[in-house]
C-alpha cells in the first residue's frame, strides 16, 4: 500500500498515512486530486479507480471516505477488506465509532492504524491482538492518570474505561457526571454530520455495493 | 461552558492541566485541541480559517520554544501541530520538538513523539538522523512498549545510511520471547530489505527461521520479505515451494487459531500472500507448478462462501492458475470463476472479472467470446472505470477485422476522458492498433489525425515520430506510398484551411513536416498556397517556437518562385530579430535557400526522406578544422562531464548536485522515454503474463537514457531503432492466410442470434459480431503467440542497406519463433482439438528461422574453437625466441624452438598446468641464467610466471627478483621465494598482477640479482609487457542491471568501429568476435543494438553500448575508470582488424 487517506464528505482530510516518501507539495496535490475524484463518484459505482499508475480503492462509511492507494498487481478486494477491518477496529475501540471520534482522537486512530498496518503491509490481522497491543499502552496511561488524580486529591472512583479516566476529573471539576453515555458537544454541527454519525457496520457486512 | 472549563483549567496547578492531553478520550473536545477544532468549524470562510490556524501555530511555536513547557504539555502541543499539518498548514518548527519528545518523554509522551515524527518527516529528511540514538536506546529498553514503538518507527522510516547502527539490535529481536516484538522486527527487516537489500543479505537464514516461527503472525510477516525476494529471484527459492504449499494447505484446512479468522475465513491475508508467492514460483516451471495444483484446487473449492473476502481469495487463485504452468482441469474451474465474476451484479466483482479476462484472454480467446454480450454492456457502462477496463480487454483481442470498431470505441472514450494519464496511455494504444491493423489509408490518416488532436502535447513523442517514419520509409508498393502521402497532404491542407489554432503543437509539427515533404505530390496545389497556409501558423499566438522551426523548415523545402522569395524576405525581417537562435537560423536558411534554387536542391533534395542519411556521428569531417584550430592555439575540447569535474575540483566544495551532463532534446530521448506499445504487447504476449507487464515496461528494451542520438531536428528518422524493429516481427505468411480466413469465417457464422430479439438487443449483438469477429477456437492459436497472420498493412519496407535491419529482424524472429513454439505447446495442452491446425500454422514459419538459429549457433561454436586453438598451449605452436630482446610482445613473433618451450611449460606449477598460458618469452639471459616468462589467465586473477633457468654447471645463490610498474600492482604469490637455483634446473616465481592504471598495454620492469658461485654479484634487468585484455573478464549482468549501471556512470567515450560483414548478421558476428577475443559479455542484442559488459579483474566495470549505423558500429563506453574505455576501444579495433 502506498498511502491511506480518510476524508469527510465535505472533502476535509481526517487522517493521512503515507508509506512512500513524498514531498509535502506532492502529498497535498495527490490529496486534493483524489478527494475531488472520489467525491465526484456516485454511490453505485465501482470502488476501484485507476489513477496515474496506481490503483485507488475507496469505500464510504457514513460520512467518511476511506481511500487506499495500491500498486497495480495488488489485490483490490483484499484492500477493501483492509479498510473494513480498520473500521471494525475503530468501532470496537471507540464503541460505535463516528467521525467525531476520529476527529477528536485522531492520534488514537493513528495508533490503531500503526498497530494494524506497518510500512504499508498488514501486520496483524487479528482484531483481538491489535486491540490488546493498544490497550496495553492505554493501561499504562491509566495507571499514570490514576496516580495523578490521587496526587491532585481528586480521585472519585475507579474508571470503567481507560479512555474515560480523565473525563471524571474534568467532570468533577465542572459539571455533574454524565454517566457512560457517549457525549458530543452540541455546538459542533456545521462541519460534520451529527445525525446518522454511527457507522452502519452491523447492517453493512462489507459486501460490495 | 467551555469558558468555564478554560478558566478553571488555567487556575489549576500545572499538573492538572493534564486534561488537555489527548489521552482524555471522549472529552477531549473541551481541551485545547477541542477548542481548536470547534473554532474551525464555526468559521465560515477559508480566509478566517487561515487566520485562526496561523494564530494557533504562532502560539504553539511560542510554547514549544519556552523552556518551561513540560513534556506533558509538549505532547499536547504536538497533537495540535499534527492537526494543523493535516489541514495543510506547515508546522516545520515543531519537527525538532517531536524528535525531542520521542527522546525525552515518558513512555506515553514518547508514543506521541514517535507518531509526530512518523507523520511529519519522511525517510530522506535530515532531522531523522537525530532520532537514531533515541531508537537505539529504546530498542535496548526493557519496556516492551518502548521496544514496540522503536520498531514501529523503524519500519516506517529510517535513514538508509544508519541501518548498520541498529541492525544488530533488530536482528536480536528476532529471537525475542514476545511474538509481537518478533513480528515487528521481521517487518523492520522487510523495510530494510526494500531500501537497502545488500545490508540484510547476511540474515537470510534468519528469515527462514522467521518463516518457521511458531506464531502465525510472525510467519505471515516473514512472507512479505519472501514475496519480495522471490519476485526478484524465483530460482533461488524453489526449494521452499513445498513449505509454502504445506502452509497454505494448513491455513485452508482451518488449522490456525480462530483469532486469525476474518469473517469466518481463515487468515485471508496469509492465503493471498501465499498464493502470490506460489504463482511466482510456478511461473514457467512445470515441476514446481505440479506441486501446487492440489492446494490451488482446494483453495478454489473452499472459497465458495458468498463474501467479499472469499472473492478476494478466488481472484488471487485464478490469477495464480493462469500464471503457473497450466493444467486443463484447473483452468476450466478458473474460467468458470472468471465467468461468475464477470456476470456478477456487483460492480466491483464485474471490474475484477474484466481485469481477469484481460489477463487471460491471450491464452484463451474463447473466454472473451463466451462473455461478449456482457462485455458489450460494460462498454456502455455509466462508470468510466468499467469502460476503461473493457477497452483494455478489447485492446488485447484486436485483430484486422475488428480494429475499426474497437478503435472507434477507444476514441469515443478518449473524447470523454479528462484524465491525462489515461489519455496518454490510450492514445498510444490507438496509434499502435492503427499502425498494425489499418484497413485502408483513409482510415489510417483520419485515425491518426484524431490521435494527434486528442493526444495533444502530452502524447508520447514517439507516436508522431514513428508515424512520420512510416510515411517516409513507405511500404513495399510505391503506388500505395504515394496514395497514403497524398491522402495525408489533402487532409492536412483542409485542416489548415479550417481552424488550425485549435490543433496541438505536435500535430502542427507533423502537418508541417508532411506538407514540406510531400505537398508536391498533389497536382494543382501551388506551393505558394501551402506556403501561405504555413505562414499563417507562424502568426498564431499559441504556436511554440519549436513548432515555428518545423514550419520554417517545411517552408524552406517548398519555397520556389518569386512569390516565395518575397515571402521569405518578409519573414526574415519579422523573425530575424527573434530571441530564439534556432528560429533565427531557420529564417536565415529559408531566406538563403529561397534565393538560390540550386543550393536548395542539393541541401534539401526532394523525396530524400527514404534515402538513408549518412550521418558521420564522429564528426570526422571536422578533423581538419579541429587540427587547424588546435595548432592555432585553441584549447582542446573537453566533454561536459569532464569540464564539470574539473570545475568541481577547482572549487573545492561544491554542494550543488550536477544535472545530467548530456543535453537531452526531444528527439534524443523519445525512445528511451517510452517503450513502444508494440513491443509491450509482444513481450506480454510471449510471456503470457499480460496485465503486469504493460506497466513494468519491456524488460528487454535497452536503457538508453542520456545516450546521444543523431536525429535531425526535423524529425527525420533515418536509422532504425531496435524497439521499433520488433514491430516488424509479424511476418506475413501467405500459407497461413487461408486457414486464418477460414477461422474467421466460421466464427462469423458462429456468433449466434438464436431467438428473435428486441431492437436494442439486436444492436448489441451486431456490435458483438463486429467486435468479436476473428476470435475463435482456430484463430485463438494466432492470438496465443500474437503471431498475426494477416499481412500487416503497414509493414515497413525491409531495408537492404547494410543488411543490418534484415539481420536484426532475423534475431528477433528466431527469438520469437522459439517463444511461439512454447506457446503452441502450451496451447496443445489446453486445446487438444486444435493441435493439428496449430502445428500446421506454426511450421512453415518456424522452419527457416530455426535453421537460421542453428546457423548462428554454429557460427558461435566455430568462433569459440578458433579461440581455443589460439590460446590452448597444447595445440598452438607456442614458441620461444632465442634472441634476448628486453621487451617482448607475446603474439607478435614466432620462432621454431619448440622443445625448449615445452620443457619450460612443464615447469609450470601443477595448479596452473591445466590453464591456458601465453607464449613463454625470454626476458633476458646471461651466461648462466635465462629468464623467461609467461602469463596465465585465471578466472579471478592474472598470474605472471617467471622461469629462471640455470644453464650453468654451478648453483646460483641469493637469487632476488624485484619488480615495479606504474600501471600494475605486483604481488608475489610464491610462498617461499626461491633463493638458490641449482645447476641445470629451473626455478619458478609467480606474481599476481592487478591493474592500477589502465593502459592499452601494461608493462612491468624488474631486476634479478644473484650471486655467482665465485661470490660475484650480478644484476639483470628485464621488462614484460602484456595487453590490457589479459585483465578483462566478462561481466555477467542482466539487461536491467546493465541499465542501472549505465546510468550510474557519466564517463562517455564514443567511437565508430568497423563492422564485420561475413554473411550472417554483422552485429552478432562482430560482437561474437569481440566476445571471444576480448572476453566480453554480450548482455543483450536487440535489433541493431547490442549491449556488452566487461570488468577489470578487480571488478571495475566497463559498459559498451553498440549500435549498427551506416555500415559501421557506433560504440559508446562508460566506466568508472577514466582510461579504461579508451584502452578497450583500442583492443576492440585491433581484434576486429585481426579478424
Amino acid at each position: 500500500m502506498q498511502f491511506m487517506l480518510l476524508f469527510s464528505r465535505q472533502g476535509k482530510l481526517r487522517l493521512q498515512k503515507w508509506y512512500v516518501p513524498l514531498s509535502d507539495k506532492e502529498k497535498k496535490k495527490i490529496t486534493r486530486e483524489l478527494v475531488q475524484t472520489v467525491l465526484a463518484r456516485k454511490p453505485k459505482m465501482c470502488s476501484f479507480l485507476e489513477w496515474r499508475d496506481l490503483k485507488i480503492v475507496y469505500k464510504r462509511y457514513a460520512s467518511l471516505y476511506f481511500c487506499c492507494a495500491i500498486e497495480d498487481q495488488d489485490n483490490e478486494l483484499i484492500t477493501l477488506e483492509i479498510i473494513h477491518r480498520y473500521v471494525e477496529l475503530l468501532d470496537k475501540y471507540f464503541g460505535s465509532v463516528c467521525e467525531l471520534d476520529i476527529i477528536f482522537n485522531f492520534e488514537k486512530a493513528y495508533f490503531i492504524l500503526d498497530e494494524f498496518l506497518l510500512g504499508g503491509e498488514a501486520q496483524e490481522t487479528s482484531k483481538k491482538n491489535v486491540l490488546k497491543a493498544i490497550e496495553q499502552a492505554d493501561l499504562l496511561q491509566e495507571n499514570i492518570d490514576f496516580q495523578m488524580r490521587l496526587f491532585a486529591g481528586n480521585f472519585g472512583g475507579k474508571p470503567n474505561n481507560p479512555c474515560c479516566s480523565i473525563r471524571s476529573v474534568a467532570l468533577d471539576v465542572n459539571s455533574p457526571p454524565q454517566g457512560q453515555q457517549k457525549q458530543h458537544p452540541s455546538n459542533i454541527n456545521t462541519d460534520f454530520e451529527v445525525t446518522g454519525l454511527l457507522f452502519s457496520l452491523i447492517s453493512q457486512p462489507s459486501c460490495l455495493k | 461552558m467551555s469558558d468555564v472549563v478554560e478558566k478553571t483549567l488555567t487556575a489549576l496547578p500545572s499538573l492538572l492541566s493534564l486534561d488537555s492531553q489527548p489521552g482524555s478520550g471522549k472529552l477531549s473536545s473541551t481541551s485545547k485541541l477541542g477548542n481548536l477544532i470547534r473554532g474551525i468549524t464555526e468559521l465560515t470562510s477559508k480566509h478566517e480559517e487561515e487566520k485562526l490556524i496561523q494564530r494557533e501555530l504562532s502560539s504553539i511555536k511560542e510554547q514549544v520554544a519556552s523552556p518551561n513547557t513540560s513534556m506533558r504539555q509538549m505532547k499536547e502541543l504536538m497533537v495540535r501541530a499534527i492537526y494543523c499539518e493535516m489541514l495543510g498548514y506547515e508546522a516545520s518548527f515543531s519537527y525538532i520538538h517531536a524528535i525531542k519528545l520521542a527522546q525525552q518523554g515518558t513512555v506515553l509522551e514518547k508514543r506521541v513523539g514517535y507518531l509526530a515524527v512518523s507523520l511529519f518527516l519522511n525517510e530522506s529528511h535530515e532531522l531523522l538522523l537525530l532520532l537514531v540514538n533515541t531508537v537505539l536506546k529504546d530498542l535496548q529498553s526493557t519496556n516492551l512498549i518502548e521496544v514496540c514503538m522503536a520498531l514501529t518507527v523503524v519500519s516506517q522510516m529510517f535513514p538508509k545510511d544508519m541501518i548498520p547502527a541498529i541492525l544488530p539490535l533488530v536482528e536480536e529481536k528476532l529471537t525475542h520471547p514476545k511474538e509481537i516484538i518478533r513480528r515487528k522486527a521481521v517487518l523492520a527487516l522487510y523495510k530494510f530489505y526494500l531500501i537497502a537489500p545488500n545490508q540484510v543479505q547476511h540474515i537470510h537464514n534468519k528469515f527462514r527461521k522467521a518463516l518457521c516461527d511458531k506464531d502465525p503472525g510472525v510467519m505471515t510477516a516473514s512472507l512479505h520479505i519472501y514475496l519480495q525476494m522471490i519476485k526478484e529471484n524465483p530460482e533461488g527459492y524453489k526449494d521452499l515451494t513445498a513449505s509454502f504449499v504445506t502452509i497454505l494447505k494448513q491455513v485452508v484446512g482451518g488449522k490456525l487459531p480462530m483469532d486469525f479468522n476474518y469473517h469466518s475465513v481463515p487468515a485471508p491475508w496469509l492465503q493471498i500472500q501465499l498464493l502470490r508467492i506460489l504463482s511466482l514460483l510456478g511461473k514457467d516451471d512445470q515441476s514446481t507448478s505440479e506441486m501446487m495444483y492440489e492446494v490451488l484446487d482446494e483453495s478454489l473449492r473452499r472459497a465458495e462462501m458468498n463474501h467479499n473476502i472469499t472473492y478476494a481469495i478466488l481472484y488471487e487463485c485464478v490469477k495464480s492458475i493462469y500464471t503457473i504452468h497450466p493444467k486443463a482441469e484447473l483452468l476450466e474451474k478458473a474460467a468458470k470463476c472468471i465467468g461468475n465474476f464477470v456476470l456478477s451484479p456487483k460492480i466491483n466483482l464485474k471490474y475484477l472479472g474484466l481485469k481477469a479476462l484481460t489477463y487471460v484472454v491471450q491464452q484463451d480467446a474463447n473466454l472473451a467470446l463466451q462473455h461478449q454480450l456482457t462485455i458489450i454492456e460494460c462498454l456502455d457502462h455509466s462508470d468510466l472505470v468499467i469502460k476503461r477496463e473493457t477497452l483494455e480487454l478489447l485492446f488485447r483481442i484486436t485483430n484486422a477485422q475488428n480494429v475499426t470498431v474497437i478503435v472507434e470505441k477507444m476514441l469515443e472514450f478518449l473524447r470523454l476522458s479528462k484524465d491525462d494519464y489515461t489519455t496518454i496511455d490510450l492514445v498510444g494504444k490507438v496509434a499502435e492498433l492503427a499502425e498494425k491493423y489499418a484497413p485502408d489509408n483513409e482510415w489510417f490518416i483520419e485515425t491518426m489525425n484524431t490521435v494527434f488532436s486528442l493526444g495533444g502535447d502530452m502524447m508520447q513523442p514517439d507516436i508522431p515520430n514513428s508515424f512520420l517514419r512510416l510515411l517516409s520509409e513507405g511500404f513495399d508498393s510505391t503506388e500505395e506510398d504515394r496514395q497514403l502521402r497524398l491522402f495525408a497532404v489533402d487532409s492536412y491542407v483542409s485542416l489548415l484551411q479550417g481552424e488550425p489554432g485549435r490543433l496541438p503543437q505536435r500535430f502542427l509539427q507533423v502537418i508541417s513536416w508532411v506538407l514540406g515533404e510531400y505537398s508536391h505530390l498533389r497536382e494543382g496545389l501551388e506551393p505558394a498556397t501551402t506556403l501561405r497556409l504555413l505562414a499563417k501558423l507562424l502568426d498564431m499566438k499559441h504556436t511554440s517556437s519549436e513548432t515555428k522551426s518545423w514550419v520554417l523548415l517545411a517552408m524552406s523545402k517548398l519555397c520556389e518562385g518569386p512569390d516565395c522569395v518575397s515571402l521569405a524576405q518578409e519573414l526574415s525581417e519579422r523573425h530575424g530579430g527573434s530571441l530564439d537562435t534556432v528560429l533565427r537560423q531557420r529564417v536565415q536558411e529559408l531566406r538563403h535557400l529561397s534565393e538560390d534554387a540550386e543550393l536548395r536542391a542539393s541541401v534539401l533534395p526532394r523525396d530524400a526522406a527514404q534515402e538513408p542519411l549518412e550521418v558521420d556521428s564522429s564528426l570526422s569531417f571536422l578533423d581538419g578544422f579541429v587540427s587547424e584550430a588546435l595548432s592555432a592555439g585553441a584549447a582542446p575540447y573537453k566533454p561536459p562531464h569532464q569540464r564539470q569535474e574539473e570545475l568541481a575540483q577547482a572549487k573545492a566544495l561544491s554542494l550543488e548536485p550536477y544535472g545530467l551532463s548530456l543535453p537531452i532534446s526531444m528527439s534524443s530521448c523519445s525512445l528511451a522515454d517510452r517503450q513502444s506499445p508494440t513491443l509491450l504487447s509482444m513481450s506480454s504476449g510471449l510471456s503470457g503474463n499480460s496485465t503486469d507487464l504493460s506497466h513494468k515496461g519491456g524488460s528487454t528494451t535497452l536503457k538508453l537514457d542520456g545516450v546521444k542520438r543523431v536525429w535531425g531536428k526535423d524529425g527525420y528518422l533515418a536509422q532504425k531503432e531496435p524497439v521499433e524493429e520488433s514491430a516488424q516481427v509479424e511476418v506475413p505468411s501467405p500459407l497461413c492466410s487461408p486457414s486464418r480466413q477460414g477461422g474467421a469465417d466460421s466464427t462469423h457464422s458462429q456468433t449466434p442470434t438464436p431467438t428473435p430479439t428486441p431492437e436494442p438487443e439486436k444492436e448489441k449483438q451486431q456490435l458483438a459480431s463486429s467486435l468479436f469477429v476473428g476470435l475463435g477456437s482456430q484463430s485463438s492459436v494466432c492470438l496465443m503467440g500474437k503471431s498475426e497472420q494477416t499481412p500487416q498493412r503497414f509493414r515497413r519496407k525491409a531495408k537492404g542497406q547494410g543488411s543490418s535491419s534484415g539481420a536484426s529482424e532475423q534475431i528477433s524472429n528466431s527469438h520469437y519463433s522459439t517463444q511461439s513454439t512454447v506457446d503452441n505447446l502450451l496451447c496443445n495442452n489446453l486445446l487438444d482439438s486444435t493441435v493439428t491446425s496449430d502445428l500446421a500454422v506454426s511450421t512453415p514459419e518456424q522452419t527457416p528461422q530455426l535453421s537460421q538459429e542453428v546457423a548462428t549457433t554454429n557460427g558461435t561454436c566455430d568462433a569459440e574453437q578458433d579461440l581455443i586453438e589460439e590460446t590452448d598451449p597444447g595445440n598452438s605452436p607456442s614458441l620461444i625466441r632465442a634472441n634476448s630482446t628486453v621487451t617482448a610482445d607475446p603474439p607478435a613473433h614466432k620462432d621454431p624452438d619448440r622443445p625448449k618451450d615445452s620443457c619450460l611449460s612443464s615447469h609450470l606449477p601443477a595448479e596452473l598446468a591445466g590453464l591456458s598460458h601465453s607464449e613463454i618469452i625470454p626476458l633476458c639471459s646471461s651466461q648462466n641464467l635465462d629468464l623467461s616468462a609467461c602469463h596465465v589467465q585465471k578466472e579471478d586473477a592474472l598470474l605472471l610466471v617467471i622461469f629462471i633457468e640455470n644453464s650453468s654447471d654451478s648453483d646460483i645463490e641469493q637469487m632476488l627478483l624485484q619488480t615495479e610498474s606504474d600501471e600494475l600492482e605486483v604481488s608475489c604469490v610464491t610462498d617461499s621465494p626461491v633463493e638458490a637455483v641449482r645447476s641445470l634446473s629451473v626455478s619458478v616465481y609467480q606474481y599476481s598482477l592487478m591493474v592500477k592504471r589502465p593502459a592499452a598495454h601494461v608493462a612491468l620492469a624488474g631486476t634479478a640479482s644473484y650471486q655467482l658461485p665465485s661470490g660475484e654479484s650480478q644484476v639483470m634487468q628485464f621488462s614484460y609487457r602484456l595487453p590490457l585484455t589479459s585483465f578483462i573478464r566478462p561481466l555477467c549482468v542482466s539487461t536491467e542491471e546493465y541499465g542501472t549501471l549505465w546510468l550510474a556512470f557519466s564517463q562517455d567515450t564514443k567511437q565508430n568501429l568497423a563492422l564485420l560483414n561475413d554473411g550472417q548478421d554483422p552485429l552478432t558476428a562482430t560482437l561474437d568476435v569481440l566476445k571471444n577475443k576480448l572476453q566480453l559479455h554480450v548482455v543483450d542484442i536487440i535489433g541493431a543494438e547490442g549491449i556488452v559488459a566487461c570488468r577489470l579483474l578487480q571488478g571495475q566495470p566497463c559498459l559498451m553500448h553498440c549500435r549498427v549505423h551506416a555500415g559501421s558500429l557506433a560504440v559508446w563506453l562508460r566506466s568508472p575508470v577514466p582510461d579504461l574505455p579508451d584502452c578497450l576501444l583500442y583492443h576492440c579495433q585491433r581484434a576486429l582488424q585481426e579478424h
